[in-house]
């Protein structure tokens, strides 16, 4: 029999609903059986390109029905399952902790994402109210997703601690800007490839890939990004803050070992803090 | 929502045939004067307050004290202790002891009636302290006797009885206190925004610094009375009265646990970056610059009173005042034309005058501030109205002000201006009107007035503001989450999300 030289796969970070190279053109290899494997390392043009993408996603994403959304994260968790393995090996690869056996890791990630695809059309029963106001008026509060926000992933825990930080959020139906593992950041690129296989419109999630200390200042500054969601080290979180100051975006930390499975009263506060409440008054008469 | 739509069409009013004012129209303009009606209450303001720490009054350490004058007379009513750093230490270390001894131990049903007893007597005292408020603040007595100081009561009331049921407050969470928590308030609703803040940390478990403003200090000092009164354990409140340094060490100190601040964008960026990194909670409630939009079908005579309320209420020191008026443009003639007239007939003087509309502006340098906007306004090129009043001799008055053809490049129509001083722009389409509202870095709220029901709801969902107000404007309760959505802060305050900001919650196992 001739030997047949397999096809390698060039890894792609999933923006804007495309896969794309960095537009530096600049990439970091990581090893994989003795393969080196060329990691798009993202640039601040590439996390503005994302941004922009994700603003004109936000209106799409956010008028979908709690319903719909729900339908569309309940599919992303039927792409996962279908490349159960493929994940597992991608998570196996240089994973960061030895105590979660991939197997674990993969099919908690899929779990987790069914678990949030239900919370899409129920966070507003437990959230919001009908206030009791004193005068004669009709008055709610209504949640509404913040808008653009950014997540940037703990360095272990490549698959299930990016997914618990992004899936709060698209349950609101804010549209995520997120930067991945730099260290192992494989997992990421796969989880591109079946974001865009769920009939998630392009742009709601962008996956980046890079090294965070390049782009940590543009997400936390950016003044479109009215959120963020991050698993850092204190110092990084003490840089976040400042630089976010100015946009008085919402920022909120998560300890890596808090990013996995979080129970139900977790997830709720989790999808709480990345949404406004309004308050409608109208007088009531005839 | 019940909404009951008229099945009257209206027609499309012309923009070029203005509605002339009916010739029957009773105009009495300055024909006849009011009779003075002075509220002639005594506030009971003490000639020097010292600083409220662990349950009673103490000197500042370094004997520092500032003067506290009203605003509508210039006069002196009192003098105030300045607190330095040690000061503020000795505050949190009494609020860290009240803490851990009798509040913390007492069982939350009973804090609950501690809170209930404040309410009650301060609806006993009202009128001292409406009387107190306007003479400190400046504003007219009718709003701090109708509005400010029976508002302020019913937020304790309303948070007295969440005191044994905050573990509901949070599907599967326990609510335990944050500790203790700095709050540092504005000068615009002095008594109000105590009651704000204080009657949510307390229900909740919390011990409190409180700092009120340097030019609206009394109400809070005298509140401490009330406190006493009460029998709140000593510490539980402590209050620090001061400047800005006085408030930058409330928000600096170790012992917070929380800051809770309402003020402007510009502070409340400065905390932002103070804390940055010390994992305390913080809640801003920042500036706004609400857009209240006017339909052509809108209900006339209550849009015309409803704007006037969003501009005018409080001299318009309110941060979620109505001060862009978006009009259609098919009414904006006839709408400009109401206004003015119903200007001309607004009363501004004595704030103790019950006949008053429009009371004194808060202090000299917010007045200084008020001018030089409307200076830049009409440098820009907007058109200025003021109906011709006599304002008093003495004090800080400005009259009420109305800029036609504003753009909305024009500072006038992109700056907070905390003042009488409404802008008038117009717009064609619903979606002009949401791009408009929209474009600006705040987001505290909004005001619409339609008589089509879709269209408020369309309305209501697509303005990032925080608090949309239709068919009516300013108003509050307890019960209603209140605050911002962008650089108008975060974090609300009233009902149950806004008492969730004052708890630390445990998921339950």
């Amino acid at each position: 029999m001739t030997h047949r030289s397999p096809i390698r796969k060039t890894p792609k970070c999933y923006s804007g609903g495309n896969f794309i190279r960095s537009e530096s053109a600049r990439v970091y290899p990581i090893r994989h059986d003795n393969l080196a494997v060329h990691i798009p390392q993202c640039s601040r043009k590439d996390v503005r390109n994302a941004v922009e993408a994700a603003a004109k996603s936000a209106s799409t994403w956010q008028n979908r029905s709690g319903y719909n959304r729900g339908q569309i994260l309940y599919r992303l968790a039927e792409m996962l399952e279908a490349r159960h393995a493929e994940l597992r090996e991608a998570v196996a690869w240089g994973a960061g902790r030895r105590d979660v056996s991939p197997d674990t890791e993969v099919s908690a990630s899929i779990d987790m994402i069914v678990h949030f695809a239900g919370w899409c059309d129920k966070f507003e029963q437990c959230l919001g109210s009908v206030n009791p106001v004193a005068s004669s008026h009709f008055c709610f509060t209504v949640n509404e997703p913040l808008g653009v926000c950014a997540v940037i992933a703990p360095e272990s825990r490549p698959l299930i601690g990016l997914l618990g930080l992004i899936l709060p959020l698209i349950t609101g139906g804010n549209p995520v800007v997120a930067l991945a593992s730099g260290k192992r950041p494989y997992p990421a690129i796969l989880l591109g490839e079946m974001l865009a296989t769920s009939d998630l419109p392009g742009g709601v999630v962008n996956l980046l890939t890079g090294f965070h200390k390049d782009l940590l200042p543009t997400l936390a500054s950016h003044g479109t990004i009215r959120g963020l969601l991050a698993s850092v080290s204190t110092d990084e979180a003490r840089e976040i803050q400042l630089a976010a100051a100015e946009s008085v975006k919402r920022v909120h930390f998560i300890p890596e070992e808090e990013t996995a499975s979080p129970s139900p009263a977790q997830a709720l506060r989790l999808i709480s803090q990345f949404l406004e409440l309004k308050t409608v008054w109208h007088p009531l008469g005839a | 929502m019940k909404n009951r739509a008229s099945p009257r069409k209206s027609a499309p009013r012309s923009a070029a045939t203005p509605r002339k004012p009916s010739p029957r129209e009773l105009i009495f303009g300055g024909l006849w004067d009011y009779d003075p009606a002075p509220e002639t209450a005594d506030p009971r303001i003490d000639s020097r307050y010292g600083l409220f720490i662990g349950g009673r009054f103490v000197p500042p350490r370094h004997n520092k004290y500032f003067a506290s004058i009203s605003p509508g007379s210039e006069r002196q009513l009192s003098e105030v202790a300045e607190a330095g750093s040690e000061d503020v230490d000795a505050a949190y270390r009494a609020a860290r002891r009240a803490l851990a001894g009798e509040w913390g131990r007492m069982a939350a049903a009973e804090r609950g009636k501690v809170l209930f007893r404040i309410a009650r007597l301060l609806q006993d005292r009202s009128r001292e302290f409406a009387v107190a408020e306007s003479l400190d603040g400046g504003k007219p007595i009718r709003e701090s006797r109708d509005f400010d100081v029976p508002l302020a009561a019913a937020h304790f009331f309303y948070h007295a009885g969440w005191a044994d049921k905050l573990d509901l407050l949070a599907p599967g969470c326990a609510a335990r206190p944050c500790g203790v928590v700095g709050q540092v308030i504005p000068w615009n609703f002095p008594l109000l925004m105590l009651a704000w803040k204080l009657a949510p940390a307390l229900a909740a478990g919390n011990t409190v610094v409180l700092k009120p403003a340097e030019t609206t200090p009394l109400t809070a000092l005298k509140f401490c009375s009330i406190l006493q009164e009460a029998e709140l354990p000593p510490g539980v409140v402590n209050m620090v009265t001061g400047a800005g340094a006085t408030g930058a060490t409330v928000v600096a100190h170790p012992l917070a646990s929380k800051i809770a601040f309402t003020g402007s964008t510009g502070v409340g960026k400065a905390i932002l970056r103070q804390l940055a990194g010390s994992g305390k909670k913080l809640t801003l409630e920042l500036g706004g610059k609400a857009a209240n939009i006017v339909f052509e079908d809108a209900p006339m005579d209550q849009a015309v009173e409803g704007i006037i309320n969003g501009i005018f209420f409080n001299q318009g020191h309110v941060c979620c005042a109505g001060s862009r008026l978006l009009v259609q443009e098919s009414i904006a003639p006839e709408m400009i034309l109401r206004l003015k007239r119903r200007i001309s007939t607004l009363r501004v003087g004595d704030p103790l005058d019950k006949n008053t509309d429009i009371g004194a502006i808060n202090s000299k340098a917010q007045l200084a501030k008020i001018r030089r906007l409307v200076a830049a306004g009409v440098a820009e090129g907007a058109k200025l109205h003021q109906p011709s009043c006599r304002l008093p001799q003495r004090g800080f008055y400005f009259p009420p002000t109305l800029f036609s053809g504003v753009e909305q490049s024009h500072r006038i129509a992109r700056e907070e201006i905390f003042g009488p001083v409404l802008s008038v722009l117009t717009f064609r389409t619903p979606e002009e009107a949401i791009e408009k509202a929209n474009n600006t870095t705040y987001g505290l709220s909004a005001g619409v007035w339609t008589q089509k029901g879709s269209r408020i709801l369309l309305m209501a969902s697509r303005l990032k503001a925080g608090v949309v107000w239709a068919n009516t404007y300013n108003k509050f309760d307890p019960s209603a989450p209140f605050g911002g959505y962008k650089e108008s802060g975060f974090g609300r305050e009233g009902g149950r999300q806004g008492l969730l900001e004052y708890c630390h919650l445990q998921p339950m196992p």
